[in-house]
């Protein structure tokens, strides 16, 4: 322990006064409120020091002691259903000891050590074992199995293993002794670093993509598991909607949500929600796999900072397991901003409007962390995908953030505030958006769906994109002017648009869509425009074709039950004999 | 223990530098007597081991380096708070404010820090109640629910205090008699302004359920950082401690925030964009983020900010921070102002985050969400045939663009356009946009479920609309 005193206070920064073998990133207790802090700085024996909770009240003198420990989470049984602030303090055991605000110097442990876990163990004795082996399981939801594992970095051999029953997470379950001849006791939880990756056994690239249930992500802009996203775009434009989408229905076994200086309202609609929603798969509660750390935009803004950390680390504690996480942090820009802050209460030099120069280095850093990996410790698979939303300033792409972002991420949605405002929802802009997955999972796709369904996205994407060009025309000549072959792109096009790019979040049916079902929708529509090809060639009228009652009939699709698929197959059947009927008519004309 | 000294160093705009200072605490309240006697208050900035860094809520001008005393007074910034603040006018820091209001100060019911503590999301109750403001664009487009914040964003010259005074009294929740009062926070508005509230709210009686906090344009500037949190302190008192309802309206928050720019700047902080301190977002956050509902409680804090977009720019920091904290936004359109249409609602980028559950069967009515995306996507086909016929000419659109472009008219003449004291119910604006929308073709109707466009537009009767 180091004790020094407080010579300076300015907003979340403290420095303190003979400090001379604090390390860097050591948490420390500031004052007798004992504020949480972190050293972020080191002079002689002067430590800066930014305190995750309210200055105010503070005084130079006030006594500061470091742990010589670095911040660190808490991993074991009871993370999942938690709701956490961003250095792992369980929010509800906050409001039990301080009621409905947040007040200083509340110490809380991320886990509840007096909670009996049923644990079941799987190692035995005299097993040689490696950090990441597997010791025992625990069923922590019911669809859960929390698999308890050798903490990275213990190696040797297991000498005793509890019997199966219930323990609390303090109680011994295991000892190994290592090779340096000491003996380590294990239990079922072990704290690590949060600005620490945890190790991995090797980096493989995603082969399989997250589905999402949201058509626009899924066919045209796949994420593979183990991947990485960004989602920058202006407020309003439907960011935190899209994250609460995927967080919801996206494919993932665990999914770890971040509200990194967000709106307060936003997580207590999540808290509500995630219990009553159930999990596609499952039929259970969303919530029995979801972590959730909130810091919202009015909490202290150095704990925003940590929170990010926090919260991937809860996720590659879950890789480990071999599970597939997926990570929504929501949002990074408010997380850059509060290292802005921090940098410019240090004095520091500033590069890009304001942010510290190693802004690039530390989103860098951040998105490593994601990956589809093979664990240490036995052999299994885990990925962990991580989904970042962007606020930029003004909705200006150019923004720092945003730019930073780009150059690490794979997949880029681009929210489209012109969308927005038209209440196209998902305002995913399907001409400036990418996703570089799509060459990796070509093989899934084709194994699936079939070798039809890649070439038949390209070609509507090809519309869409002729589309673009055509409106500029007809917007000078008028639609009625064009070719009736740019005519039928047009009508396709839209189609496309309102009848599978546009989904409605909250219609119970249309908020989740399988792969299954979006296949068959697509084809429903590329169907109907070949079948609008013929026509055409056969002489119909572009006219007399677009105002037929299949449109409408199309445009239902997306409210069929996934249960009924083989009724929008059967659209197919209706659009041939109607088109069929005017092909007719013409001909007999 | 009070603590004098006159060991100023240096007086630099708002700020003052105090030499050899022992045991002031950070954000501790400070009281600076001139050589003329004359009081000022401050509050610690920036503290380290001999120096205490002072701001001036009444600027500094008379301070001077030798003569005047600061006084730490040991605690922070504090408004005392009780029920008869109701119907009550105070200064920028909660003292009573002439000419507007000349009784005596209030006795306290108890003294409470003016920065509040942030709510613990877990406590927080899902905003969910729909409020009835009686504006069509507002109940039956971006919907307000108890404990939202809603900022409204407009630009000089826009009626935005006429449609904040109408909120302010036409806002209710339906079926409930209950508990209900506006907390009126001004900064740095003109006299004028601040005069059409007051009598607005003594005409209609509204004054008695409001407390204004005032800081006018001549106030001092450094005095409209505590403005608006007095005034949420004495709505959070009067919320959760008395169970009421409270509407805070304040305006304008670009005054607010051009305060806090020349604190910055006098401090010489790196500047974010546009001179704004990068802390802004934070700052403005603490504000806003104190709107809500709390479990077990009764009482519900409603917020509708106002500022001005300096330029009509929505990407300015000042509204683009403000958007990304608050639940969506009411944005005035100088163009539908300049059509003559009031309440100039932009329903088009105007948003509310919230209304999806505030309405619907049980709260509004069940064919709301479905009525009110048609309605938006008909508008916006409207606006781009608006924009086709500027191009091509009105006559060159097709029938179906031509309809379109009717309903737009229509859409803004009937739908948004009101009278500055018509107060319409909910039901009267869906049924306004039901009948808008029978200006359509029934096959456009793709955003409505089909059952309920049966129910409110029965295919059989309604033939004749085809031919597009």
């Amino acid at each position: 322990m180091i004790k020094g005193t407080i010579d300076k206070i300015a907003g979340p920064l403290v420095v303190a006064d003979g400090m001379k073998d604090a390390r860097m990133y050591d948490l420390v207790y500031v004052s007798d409120y004992a504020l949480i802090g972190e050293i972020i700085e080191l002079k002689g024996a002067r430590a800066s020091i930014q305190v995750y909770e309210e200055t105010g009240g503070l005084k130079p003198g006030d006594p500061v002691t470091a742990t010589g420990e670095p911040l660190s989470v808490e991993l074991g049984p009871g993370l999942l259903t938690a709701i956490y602030d961003g250095i792992q303090r369980s929010l509800d055991k906050i409001r039990e000891e301080a009621g409905d605000w947040i007040t200083r110097g509340i110490t809380i442990r991320g886990l509840d050590h007096e909670k009996e876990w049923n644990f079941k163990p799987v190692a035995t004795e005299s097993m040689e074992v490696s950090g990441g082996e597997i010791l025992g399981e625990v069923p922590e939801t019911e669809v859960i199995v929390h698999k308890v594992m050798v903490p990275p970095g213990v190696k040797g051999e297991i000498t005793w293993v509890v019997d199966e029953g219930m323990y609390n997470i303090d109680t011994v379950i295991a000892k190994v002794k290592e090779t340096s001849g000491e003996t380590r006791e294990l239990c079922m939880y072990h704290n690590w670093p949060v600005r620490k990756p945890r190790p991995v056994a090797e980096k493989i690239a995603p082969e399989e993509p997250l589905l999402t249930g949201q058509r626009v992500i899924d066919a045209f802009f796949p994420l593979g598991k183990g991947g990485t996203a960004c989602v920058p775009g202006p407020f309003g434009s439907g960011k935190t909607v899209i994250q609460h989408q995927l967080a919801k229905w996206a494919d993932a076994e665990i999914v770890v949500y971040i509200g990194c200086g967000e709106r307060g309202n936003e997580m207590t609609d999540v808290l509500q929600e995630f219990p009553e929603l159930e999990d596609p798969k499952s039929g259970k509660p969303l919530i029995l796999r979801t972590v959730l750390v909130a810091n919202t935009s009015n909490m202290p803004v150095a704990a925003r900072e940590a929170s990010v950390y926090t919260g991937i680390t809860i996720g590659e504690y879950f890789r480990d397991m071999g599970y597939s996480v997926a990570l929504m942090a929501d949002s990074t820009s408010r997380w850059a901003e509060a290292m802005r802050e921090m940098s410019g209460r240090l004095e520091e030099m500033p590069g890009e409007e304001g942010y510290p120069a190693y802004l690039g280095t530390r989103i860098a850093e951040f998105y490593e962390r994601a990956g589809n990996v093979k664990c240490i410790g036995g052999d299994r698979n885990g990925a962990l995908t991580v989904v970042g939303a962007v606020s930029p300033a003004g909705g200006d792409l150019s923004d720092p953030v945003v730019q930073a972002t780009l150059r690490v991420v794979k997949v880029f949605w681009s929210l489209d505030a012109k969308l927005a405002y038209s209440r196209h929802f998902p305002a995913i802009g399907w001409l400036d958006s990418y996703s570089l997955y799509t060459e990796n999972l070509k093989e899934y796709y084709n194994r699936e769906l079939g070798d039809e369904w890649v070439l038949m996205m390209k070609e509507a994407m090809a519309l869409l994109q002729r589309e673009a060009n055509l409106q500029e025309i007809a917007r000078l000549v008028g639609a009625e002017s064009l070719s009736s072959e740019d005519q039928l792109i047009l009508y396709t096009a839209r189609s496309l648009r309102e009848d599978f790019l546009h989904q409605n979040a909250f219609h119970d049916i249309d908020t989740y869509t399988s792969i299954t079902k979006q296949k068959i929708m697509m084809e429903v529509i590329m169907h109907t425009n070949g079948e609008m090809e013929k026509a055409l060639h056969a002489g119909v009228s572009p006219r007399e074709l677009f105002t037929l009652p299949l449109r409408e009939e199309i445009n239902r699709m997306r409210y069929i039950h996934e249960d009924d698929i083989s009724d929008i197959s059967a659209i197919k059947e209706h659009v041939t004999m109607q088109i069929n009927g005017l092909i007719e008519k013409e001909q007999t004309a | 223990m009070i603590r004098e000294y006159t060991t100023t160093v240096e007086i630099s705009g708002p700020l003052m530098l105090v030499g050899s200072v022992e045991g002031v605490s950070y954000e501790e309240l400070v009281e600076i007597e001139l050589p003329n006697g004359e009081i000022r208050h401050g509050k610690v900035l920036e503290i380290d081991s001999s120096m205490a860094l002072v701001q001036l809520f009444e600027g500094s001008s008379g301070t001077d380096i030798s003569r005047s005393k600061v006084r730490f007074l040991g605690k922070q910034v504090e408004l005392g708070v009780s029920v008869e603040m109701l119907g009550r006018v105070f200064d920028g820091q909660g003292r009573p404010r002439a000419p507007f209001d000349t009784a005596p100060p209030i006795v306290p019911e108890k003294m409470v820090n003016i920065n509040g503590a942030p709510i613990n999301p877990y406590a927080r109750d899902y905003p969910a109640e729909f409020i009835q403001t009686g504006f069509s664009s507002i109940d039956g487009i971006n919907t307000l629910v108890r404990g939202q914040k809603l900022p409204i964003f407009s630009g000089s010259g826009l009626p935005h205090s006429i449609v904040a005074a109408q909120i302010a009294r036409q806002a209710r929740v339906r079926g409930s008699e209950e508990n209900f009062a506006v907390v009126f926070a001004a900064m740095g508005i003109t006299f004028e302004e601040a005069d059409y509230f007051i009598r607005d709210f003594r005409s209609t009686g509204a004054m008695d359920r409001a407390v204004v906090f005032m800081n006018l344009a001549d106030d001092p500037a450094i005095e409209r950082i505590s403005t608006p949190r007095m005034a949420l302190t004495a709505a959070e008192y009067l919320a959760y401690e008395k169970d009421m309802h409270i509407l805070v309206i304040m305006t304008d928050m670009t005054n607010y925030c051009d305060a806090l720019r020349e604190i910055a700047a006098a401090r010489k902080e790196v500047p974010g964009r546009r001179g704004y301190p990068g802390y802004l977002y934070t700052d403005l956050a603490s504000i806003y983020e104190r709107a809500g509902r709390i479990k077990g409680r009764k009482g519900s804090i409603t917020q509708i900010p106002i500022l001005t977009m300096p330029e009509d720019d929505k990407t300015h920091p000042i509204p683009d921070l403000t958007g990304y904290i608050t639940e969506g936004q009411l944005i005035l359109s100088r163009e539908l102002h300049k059509k003559d249409i009031y309440p100039p609602m932009d329903v088009m980028e105007s948003l509310s985050r919230l209304k999806d559950k505030g309405i619907g069967e049980g709260k509004t009515r069940g064919d709301h969400a479905d009525l009110f995306n048609q309605l938006m996507a008909a508008y916006s086909a409207g606006k781009d045939s608006r924009e086709l016929a500027v191009i091509l000419g009105a006559a060159a659109l097709s029938p179906l663009d031509q309809k379109y472009l009717k309903f737009a008219e229509e859409y803004e003449k009937r739908y948004i356009s009101q009278g500055n004291h018509e107060n319409r119910n909910i039901e009267e604006t869906l049924d306004l946009g039901w009948e808008l929308l029978k200006l359509l073709p029934r096959e456009e109707m793709k955003r409505i479920d089909p059952k309920r466009l049966e129910q409110y537009w029965p295919a059989n009767g309604s033939k004749k609309t085809e031919g597009s």
